[in-house]
């Protein structure tokens, strides 16, 4: 249903998500100590966790799947740094809030192309998916996991 | 109470779109809430000001800005710096300085001038900031009311028409309030029939930007006593806490929640009344008035939630029963809140603030609550700044 990826995709944030074209997945750290994950990966190099002074982290993919906790849309072109469209071709698309079982957490991300409100409800398993802004960078995207090809 | 302090006078300039500098906007607050309290400018000890960074830049938007525009006297002076609790940062410093003694009477000052449309992160690549990252991927401010509004629909069956209902009553509520932007009475339908924003909100449904400033004179319960005003009403608690880890919602700007493997979930929103009602010793029972952040028609209902004000899930119950309008058991925002007002960042939370000391001084006219006698405030802003305020008399 979309177009294959060109030869070389460029993700739109280098590091957070493999390029795996069939299962990509996000990519996260791990505190060896207290086994709290992070996505975006902690930078700071001192978990967060106020009573743990875990400080050596481990590269994690997170789940692929997930529970849809809650979704909207964007009616109107949201600014830059999003990658603009002319106003008149500007189709409004869902976003997700996923809920990762093992990982207990909520992720957000954009809903792939064709996938409306409409055809999303709170408790519906989410699958992850790349998809191409306009730009043609590589994001992260939420899929109703039905809809998997 | 020796851990109370005083409210002498309160005073704002009315919110809108002016096209003026904040300065101006502070100096006819500052001055209104002086005459308001009866108190001399060369007499104040300490002048707090809440900052925002977009007026201009740090160090020019700061206390001493408007000191300088009321004339410099000599005062002491602080800044905070608190999104949009900026001013009960403001508020708190100023309470510290009287209760340690270092100062009797203090002027607590916020004021803002807005840009125009979507508030929107400064130019450049910068994949390590979130507030980049989730405008990147087309996630907008709007985007977590939304998230929040559509989950109260799924969990607890609300309706579109509960959160026009909430429009609809801020709207009215508004309607005579000299200080409030808005001032037009909204129906259901009206706001059906505005556009749609981030489903399910409607543009009718999140607050606009403006322009606005809000003063506050505070003072030691000793200081209010010489000045002939002993019943004034005071300053109870001023909650100004973090979120604890791990964070249970997704917050404005993140694009994901801590994970709750090695810690419990906890909600920033309830923590918030949650101290200031311990730091005042008020029960949620004793709540006579609030003045919510109603970013959007359905974070006023979680917010009266969080308040404690009904139980998780029934707020919008409360709405349709009339409880939180003028008139009813517990009103919220019967200033107009965020609705009739526009968020005034470093001015919003001293805002609510002079809402509650009319509201508790019988000087608010048609907006007036029989017999106010404890109120709280509450908002939440970016990066983990939120507060709650609690008036009493
Ligand atoms: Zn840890």
């Amino acid at each position: 249903m979309n177009a294959p990826a060109v030869a070389a995709p460029m993700p739109v944030l280098d590091g957070w998500f493999t390029l795996d074209a069939e299962r990509p997945q996000l990519l996260g750290n791990r505190c060896a100590r207290c086994g709290t994950v992070y996505f975006p990966k902690l930078k700071s190099g001192y978990c967060r966790h106020p009573d743990c002074d875990g400080d050596a982290f481990d590269e994690v993919p997170l789940s692929r799947t997930g529970t849809l906790w809650s979704y909207t849309n964007a009616a109107y072109q949201p600014p830059e740094p999003f990658a603009q469209v002319d106003k008149d071709a500007y189709r409004p698309f869902a976003i997700a809030a996923v809920e990762l079982a093992a990982e207990q957490m909520i992720v957000l991300g954009p809903v792939v192309d064709g996938v409306g409100v409409e055809q999303l409800k709170v408790g519906m398993t989410m699958a992850l998916k790349l998809e191409a802004l306009a730009d043609g960078k590589l994001t992260w995207k939420w899929a109703p996991a039905g809809a998997m090809a | 109470m020796s851990r109370d302090i005083a409210i002498l006078g309160v005073g704002m300039h009315p919110w809108g779109k002016w096209g003026k500098s904040f300065v101006e906007y502070g100096v006819v607050a500052a001055r209104a809430a002086l005459v308001d309290a009866g108190v001399k400018w060369r007499d104040v000890q300490f002048v707090s000001g809440a900052a925002t960074i977009r007026n201009g830049y740090p160090g020019q938007v700061a206390g001493a800005t408007f000191a300088q525009a009321l004339g410099w006297q000599g005062a002491q002076v602080n800044t905070s710096y608190a999104a949009c609790a900026s001013g009960s940062q403001a508020l708190a410093a100023a309470r510290s300085k009287i209760l340690s003694g270092e100062c009797e009477v203090a002027l607590v000052i916020g004021a803002d001038t807005t840009p125009k449309g979507f508030l929107k992160p400064a130019p450049g690549d910068r994949p390590d900031d979130p507030d980049w990252v989730r405008f990147r991927i087309g996630i907008t401010n709007p985007t977590y009311f939304a998230l929040y509004a559509r989950r109260r629909m799924a969990l607890y069956g609300d309706t579109l028409a509960d959160f026009a209902a909430v429009k609809v009553k801020n709207a009215a509520h508004g309607y005579t309030n000299p200080n409030a932007r808005y001032r037009k009475k909204f129906t259901a339908e009206d706001v059906a029939a505005s556009a749609m924003l981030a489903d399910p909100l409607r543009l009718m449904d999140v607050c606009a930007v403006s322009d606005g400033a809000a003063a506050i004179i505070v003072s030691s319960v000793d200081y209010a006593r010489r000045l002939g005003k002993a019943g004034a009403p005071r300053v109870a608690a001023v909650s100004t806490v973090t979120p604890t880890f791990a964070s249970a919602l997704v917050e404005m700007p993140d694009i994901a929640t801590d994970s709750a493997i090695a810690a419990k979930a906890q909600s920033f929103r309830a923590a918030l009344p949650a101290k200031a009602y311990a730091e005042a010793g008020v029960d949620p029972a004793d709540i006579s008035v609030a003045e919510v952040y109603d970013l959007s028609t359905a974070l006023e209902l979680d917010w009266i939630e969080d308040l404690q004000l009904c139980p998780r899930g029934a707020a919008a119950r409360l709405v349709r029963e009339g409880a939180t309008t003028i008139g009813g058991r517990v009103p919220v925002n019967p200033s107009g809140g965020l609705a009739c007002f526009g968020e005034a960042v470093p001015a919003q939370a001293l805002a609510q603030v002079c809402e509650l000391t009319w509201q508790l001084r019988g000087q608010a006219g048609a907006r007036q609550i029989d017999n106010a006698r404890v109120g709280i405030t509450a908002n939440q802003g970016l990066f983990g700044h939120g507060s709650s305020v609690i008036v009493k008399r």
